[in-house]
């Protein structure tokens, strides 16, 4: 009857011969891995998650740590995950969560598309010495410009509306206070407001802790409404709907009411304690007419002042979706790959379901531009975005501009031990626990993380200039920079771009 | 590298084509000998009010009719004849260079305001995508695009430039890298009443192609440059932009700059940006632009590419070299070098 257990998915070692029994380690594994009995430091790898704390924090190397250190009898189909997962579900009958991004083996484009360098014909541009533009303005474009001359003047009759300036094409995603903490949050604000972009709130409404830094906010409005009042609306710099999430398309979210701790609740106007749960779909959207009128609505009730965008999962049909979203006075598309972080996501969901970002913002852009509607609105992209090598290929492919997640949460300490909807981040990130939130100095948190956006935004300039450009709108859909490497010609042909050597 | 040059006379008083020739075949050194042209506006007086359509065939037979019948379909031609060529040593008719004199029927294009202009819009880009064997490589009104693979006397001779008078003319002695040198890859390009000349590259061309693209071009000669007839087109015929704004969109100020502007002019610019960003154009380049009305030369935001500016009187003369334009007209009383981006206007005085 008993399965009894399965192998070890980490085993951790102690180099006696190194450790001082600082007990650092102890302390600092909120996993409960570590225990002294008798003066000694007993290990139970079971626990472990390998979110590496206890070896970032050991003064003396002195932790090793394995992965699968117990062999299958290996099997191209049944690989381990599969037989785990099996096991797992006969013993449970549950949905399997898990957390962060699609853990699946599938290729990654990004890796496949090369950039653009000038030799000769064309000179590169050396960013220390000549301007470089990453300034992007996000927000819907008139089509076309209308003046009227006026005794030699010219006067302006064409009216911009309102447009979020970005002094480089890359934000934080939207990480709500609740799935992450709020030194998380605190953090992430501070360096969006230090670097001149934006952070998304998540679907958790804001802590007034953010709210000097609310400016740089962009609030979410998601199916579950949580935190959401005309006060709230209006702090945001710009308003988000949330439809769907890369890492879970088609379902709503699920925060457990262990994370719902009081400040947790007030912000998010739910009882103490209680699970937050936002349904699948918005229960006033079920056609492009209503998304279209709630996008109205949220721009009457904030006087036409916000730029609102609408974020849906890459899915299949995301062209036709975005499309129709153009359509609407939302002034941005979001779109959210299929490799998109997430607190917690059922693996079916996660590691099945949804298309890669390159694709879709390919299919998109594509999609607009043969509407002649490309400009008027501007497209943002997410879900595995990596490094700013990935930013300037997306950017290539038709993105205005990027949201990042994950990386940013990495540059606060998160190691991707993918434990997120545990609540026990011993980081401090995805946790409520305030002794765990504590180990987040919001301060050293949010240099760190504007020192990443800096880099990113350093290195970009650098791209541009080796290929020439000196303006990110240059940069922007224009795949002739880009070349497919080893890349089938299908997906060549949907990206439109050439083969290496092409 | 590539060498251009462009002349209008303000008082529309039309000059020969020698003296032109002669300046760009100094400039020989900046090109290869595989492709060279030129443009001139005001030779067709007796067809004045017709399209000057011409067409490169590979051969009279199946791609002519074909035009033939397409063009029949959507209009008139006044006439049509073979384009006068003269084989040099260094040159020979690898194309047959033909011209029709064309009016379209107004009524067959609905929902525009400017039919005549939209027909053949859409003629040209139908023809030079379905119709093999054929390419129209110019389409302008009392005007015409004479141009080939070769060094730029053989080129002048091969259609004895000198037998026509214009009131403008650009010329252009080409450098190839995109294209080899084939016939329609050599500049000037045309669309309708604009000419385009350039030296350099447009590292944007992507952007601009797909914008443009997104608008109802297509692009058919395989070189960056016809995407700025058709962004000319665009933002100046259909979008009703003066040239003056069309190349501040095309080579806008730096944003460092325009916050730094008065604020009703800060505001207009910030307008253009957004709405012309995909217009915007990057990359080392010269051009220089005709219609009918006038000429207007700039250079890419940070000029890398050289363009120097010439008066004399009622002319005005652009080019990348002084020694062109001081061969051109020895007496020239004013030179001067452009600021990056700055555009360069001559107007004809009506």
């Amino acid at each position: 009857m008993s399965l009894g257990s399965v192998p070890l998915k980490y085993k951790i070692s102690i180099d006696r011969d190194q450790c001082m029994k600082c007990m650092r380690c102890v302390d600092n594994c909120s996993y409960g891995v570590y225990r002294i009995e008798d003066d000694k430091i007993i290990i139970d790898s079971r626990k472990c998650t390998a979110c590496h704390r206890c070896i970032s924090m050991c003064p003396r190397d002195a932790i090793n740590l394995k992965e699968r250190p117990v062999d299958y009898r290996s099997h191209p189909l049944w690989t381990t995950e599969a037989r785990e997962d099996v096991i797992n579900q006969a013993r449970t009958g549950k949905i399997i969560l898990a957390g962060m991004g699609n853990a699946v083996d599938y290729p990654i484009i990004f890796d496949r598309l090369v950039l653009d360098a000038c030799q000769v014909t064309n000179p590169s541009i050396d960013p220390l010495r000549e301007p470089m533009e990453l300034r992007t303005y996000i927000g819907k474009k008139p089509s076309k410009l209308e003046f009227t001359k006026n005794n030699g003047d010219i006067d302006l009759t064409t009216q911009l509306t309102p447009n979020l300036k970005l002094a480089t094409p890359l934000m934080i995603g939207h990480m709500s206070y609740g799935a992450i903490s709020l030194n998380a949050q605190l953090s992430l604000a501070k360096a969006v407001a230090k670097t001149g972009t934006f952070m998304g709130t998540g679907e958790g409404g804001m802590h007034e802790s953010i709210y000097p830094y609310q400016d740089h906010t962009i609030v979410q409005i998601a199916s579950g409404r949580f935190g959401v009042d005309i006060d709230y609306l209006e702090r945001g710099a710009a308003i988000e709907i949330k439809v769907g999430q890369g890492a879970k398309p088609g379902i709503g979210g699920h925060l457990p009411g262990e994370k719902v701790c009081a400040d947790v609740s007030c912000t998010r106007m739910i009882p103490l304690g209680s699970d937050a749960i936002s349904p699948a779909p918005h229960h006033d959207i079920y056609s492009i007419e209503d998304l279209a009128q709630l996008v109205r609505s949220l721009k009457e009730a904030t006087n036409w002042e916000k730029p609102v965008f609408v974020k849906i999962a890459a899915v299949h049909n995301v062209a036709a979706i975005a499309a129709g979203i153009a359509r609407s006075s939302a002034d941005a598309v979001v779109i959210d790959g299929f490799k998109g972080g997430t607190g917690a996501a059922p693996k079916v969901f996660r590691d099945n379901v949804g298309i890669p970002i390159e694709a879709a913002i390919a299919a998109v852009d594509q999609k607009l531009n043969d509407q002649g509607i490309r400009n008027e609105v501007s497209i943002i992209a997410s879900g595995g975005i990596r490094n700013s090598g990935d930013l300037a290929k997306s950017i290539a492919l038709g993105a205005d501009a990027v949201y990042i997640g994950t990386a940013s949460l990495i540059a606060l300490g998160c190691r991707v031990c993918g434990n997120c909807y545990r609540g026990l981040c011993p980081w401090g990130i995805a946790t409520q626990k305030s002794e765990l939130v504590e180990r987040i100095d919001p301060e050293v948190g949010a240099q760190n993380v504007a020192n990443l956006i800096h880099a990113w935004t350093l290195e970009l300039s650098e791209l541009m200039g080796a290929a020439g450009l000196n303006s990110i709108e240059s940069l922007r859909g224009n795949r002739e920079r880009l070349r497919g490497y080893m890349l089938d010609q299908g997906l060549l042909d949907v990206m439109q771009i050439d083969s290496v050597g092409a | 590298m590539c060498g251009i040059i462009g002349v209008i006379d303000r008082t529309m008083s039309r000059m020969d084509g020698s003296h032109i020739k002669r300046a760009l075949s100094l400039m020989d050194e900046r090109g290869s000998g595989e492709g060279a042209g030129y443009v001139a506006y005001g030779i067709y007086p007796d067809y004045a009010d017709c399209y000057a359509i011409h067409v490169f065939f590979d051969n009279l037979l199946e791609p002519k009719t074909r035009v033939d019948a397409i063009l029949k379909q959507w209009g008139r031609i006044v006439h049509q004849e073979e384009i006068p060529t003269y084989e040099q040593p260094g040159l020979k008719k690898e194309h047959i260079p033909w011209r029709y004199f064309f009016k379209p029927f107004t009524d067959l294009v609905v929902g525009s305001t400017n039919p005549d202009d939209d027909n053949v819009t859409n003629l040209v880009m139908a023809i030079n995508t379905e119709v093999e064997g054929a390419l129209v490589f110019s389409s302008g009104k009392n005007l015409g695009v004479f141009k080939a693979s070769g060094w730029p006397e053989d080129v002048a001779n091969f259609y004895r430039i000198e037998d026509y008078k214009g009131y403008i003319w650009l010329a252009h002695n080409r450098y190839p890298t995109n294209t080899s040198g084939w016939w329609g890859g050599a500049h000037p390009f045309n669309l309708l009443d604009w000419s385009v000349v350039h030296n350099g590259e447009i590292t944007s061309y992507g952007t601009n192609r797909r914008y443009v693209e997104g608008q109802g071009y297509q692009c058919t000669m395989l070189t960056d440059t016809e995407v700025v007839a058709y962004l000319f087109d665009l933002l100046g015929r259909k979008h009703g932009l003066p040239s003056e704004m069309v190349v501040e969109a095309l080579a806008p100020p730096f944003w460092d700059e325009i916050d730094e502007m008065p604020e009703k002019k800060e505001e207009f610019m910030k307008a253009l940006r957004l709405t012309y960003g995909p217009a915007l154009m990057n990359g080392p380049f010269a051009i220089v632009v005709a219609t009918k009305d006038g000429i207007v030369g700039f250079t890419d935001r940070i000029k890398l590419r050289p363009l120097i500016v010439g008066e004399n009187g009622s002319k005005l003369y652009i080019s990348s070299e002084e020694a062109a334009i001081r061969t051109m007209d020895p007496d020239v009383d004013t030179i001067y070098m452009p600021r990056a981006g700055e555009p360069v206007i001559g107007r004809v005085v009506e």
